[in-house]
């Protein structure tokens, strides 16, 4: 077990080592920094003095180094349009991405399981299909059309909810949270809604596809056999094999969502670090979209990692596997 | 005479289809007595299975009871609401199936599994049904069962884990217990010990046995009567020496004439020519007729209904008009 979490853990910093070297690569393809920096009026000597003192100067190995060792405690340098460290940028920002992000995944979750569940045990009703059918179209309507038409219902015509921004929040230290107040949580809801509504869709599909799988076992049929009650065979046996699948799935798409945040963030003006990334695009900021590209990724990483070692939690069957191959 | 534990008359079994609906099981009659091991023999689709599926009220649709009745201890069985069969599955009537490397659930340990259906029918506590949990792994034949009780299933060899399956079957002590091949997936030197086992178990709580199988030697070590079944009906039945040594159906004969012997005769293997008509396409009259080196003009027509023959009981057309005495 722990061999297995060490060398997962090793593969993870390897994927994080690739991903610097694209992160560092930006900025040398992008242009000399220096020019970015500075006015056009600027002399020959004065741009070799600042070029001098941002390192610039040294061989690319050394550059990347530095550049790695500092990403490693988080000191992504400074924004071109801000003039301020890139870090203190996104950990103001990452509250609303991750509230947000955590929400979607709790309502997609919540949703998807629930009508996963119902459409697999009642499958001919017509709420199940129903259910399938609105599963279509939240798999094949684009994030950026859903959020406007919600703008359009209940922000422009009906009037009930916010069309942009988070509301007021709440500072906790350096989180700012949107959750303890009416106008946060009403922002919450559409953004929320918007991001979890394509992974909402997915889960319930997997659900119901594992589910119906899952009711056709030997062990379910063996269930039944030992006259054990409906309820005990549905929600005790059936549905922890189910979830089994839907947790990897879910994980991994925790990363996504956090990724397409993006494109909910443009649409509602949430301001994350999904925002932040648009507005570095549109002005080259390349501090900026590199450290988002290493911070989005290390998420990606870390959730692979944590539903890699959550499986063998839930799995006894991958536990004494994985104890024999280390 | 005692009731019988189990009693089923006229079972008659249909599965709707596209193309009409095909009868698995037509007016299938026989009885079990306690303590008794009756066995079940015939070739795959011949009705076996779902014979004893249909007894413990597992039959899934499109599949359902069209006739006949099945008592249990006297009790009508067969249209009883959900949640009373439930209540008697497991409770009166155990199963066992076929796989025993699919027949538990993968994610929970085997005492959970054993503790929980205990649980379900008897009222006790958490500890007490640990404890016999313990109990029945022991009586089942698992070692350390104190220490084997938290392992998981894939802990455990395909053998043991069939000794599992029936600690499962038998923890609320049925008057019953159905075994639908319960060999079959397993090594051939775990199979005697599990027959052994089921056996054991039968005689020393006085349970009811039925035992499905297609393997004729398994019958002949374990059974007190056999059923042979063809296309859905019982071509014959009676008590296993009789059945082994002088069957009377012809289908039954084919059969007895297949079992190797290791006596080492240089003879070929008897085979019965063609194979089991499909559900869809059973002949009139006699089901086996087109495979019957003896099949006369009536058995084309006439469907040949069970004649009692001594202690046997067959459905032939060659045993009617003739004297009992001078048949046997």
């Amino acid at each position: 077990m722990l061999a297995f979490t060490l060398r997962r853990a090793v593969q993870a910093i390897g994927v994080m080592f690739a991903v610097g070297i694209i992160a560092f690569s930006m900025f040398r393809f992008a242009g000399d920094p220096v020019n970015q920096i500075v006015s056009i009026d600027t002399s020959a000597a004065e741009r070799a003095i600042v070029r001098k003192s941002l390192g610039l100067d040294d061989p690319v190995p050394v550059q990347f180094a530095r550049y790695f060792a500092d990403a490693a405690q988080f000191k992504f340098g400074v924004s071109y349009q801000f003039r301020q460290p890139v870090s203190a940028l996104l950990m103001e920002r990452m509250p609303a991405t991750l509230e947000l992000a955590i929400c979607a995944t709790v309502f997609a979750m919540v949703f998807g399981i629930l009508m996963g569940v119902y459409s697999a045990l009642k499958r001919d009703t017509v709420l199940a299909k129903l259910f399938q059918a609105v599963s279509l179209i939240g798999i094949s309507l684009p994030t950026f059309l859903i959020g406007i038409l919600l703008i359009y219902l209940f922000a422009v015509t009906l009037g009930w909810l916010p069309s942009f921004g988070r509301g007021e929040v709440v500072k906790l230290g350096w989180w700012t949270t949107g959750l303890l107040t009416l106008s946060g949580l009403k922002a919450l809801i559409m953004p929320s809604i918007t991001l979890g509504l394509f992974q909402m869709t997915l889960i319930m599909r997997l659900v119901r596809a594992e589910m119906l799988e899952v009711l056709r076992t030997d062990y379910i049929r063996f269930a039944r056999a030992r006259g054990l009650t409906t309820r005990a065979i549905h929600f005790g046996h059936a549905l922890k094999n189910t979830l089994i699948p839907v947790i990897t799935v879910a994980g991994l798409q925790f990363g996504s969502v956090i990724a397409f945040s993006i494109i909910t963030e443009t649409v509602f003006q949430w301001p994350g670090m999904g925002l932040l990334f648009v507005q570095a695009v549109q002005n080259v900021d390349i501090p900026i979209m590199a450290a988002y590209l290493l911070m989005v990724s290390l998420i990606f990483v870390t959730i692979n990692l944590v539903v890699d070692i959550l499986y063998t939690v839930v799995d006894p069957r991958l536990r004494s596997t994985v104890g024999r191959a280390a | 005479m005692i009731e019988p534990v189990l009693s089923v008359r006229n079972l008659q079994v249909e599965f709707a289809s596209r193309r009409g609906t095909l009868r698995a099981i037509d007016d299938v009659s026989f009885d079990i007595a306690k303590g008794e091991v009756l066995g079940v023999v015939g070739e795959s689709g011949a009705g076996k299975s779902v014979t004893g599926l249909s007894v413990i009220g597992l039959i899934d649709p499109p599949g359902r009871i069209a006739g006949g009745e099945i008592r249990l201890a006297g009790l009508r069985i067969d249209n009883l609401p959900a949640e009373e069969m439930r209540r008697i599955r497991g409770k009166r009537i155990g199963m066992i199936f076929q796989d025993p490397l699919t027949s538990l659930n993968p994610l929970y340990k085997v005492g959970d599994q054993i503790v929980e259906t205990i649980r379900t029918h008897l009222n006790l506590s958490e500890r007490a049904a640990r404890r016999r949990a313990i109990d029945l792994l022991a009586e089942v034949g698992i070692p350390a069962p104190e220490k084997r009780i938290d392992g998981y299933p894939h802990e455990f060899s395909g053998g043991m884990r069939q000794r599992v399956v029936i600690a499962l079957a038998i923890c609320a002590e049925p008057e019953l217990i159905i075994a639908d091949e319960p060999t079959t997936a397993l090594d051939v030197s775990v199979q005697a010990q599990i027959i052994a086992l089921i056996k054991r178990l039968g005689r020393d709580h006085g349970t009811a046995v039925m035992l499905v199988t297609h393997d004729m030697g398994v019958i002949a070590e374990t059974s007190d009567r056999v059923a042979v079944m063809y296309a859905g009906r019982i071509a014959e039945i009676g008590p296993v020496q009789d059945v082994v040594r002088n069957p009377l159906h012809p289908y039954a004969k084919g059969l007895m004439g297949a079992i190797p012997t290791l006596a080492g005769e240089d003879k070929r293997l008897v085979q019965i020519p063609g194979s089991m008509p499909r559900l869809s396409a059973i002949p009139p009259g006699c089901s086996f007729n087109p495979r019957c080196a003896f099949a006369f003009d009536r058995c084309r027509v006439d469907r040949p209904e069970p004649l009692p023959r001594g202690a046997q009981s067959v459905a032939c057309h060659l045993y009617d008009n003739v004297p009992a005495e001078s048949a046997a």
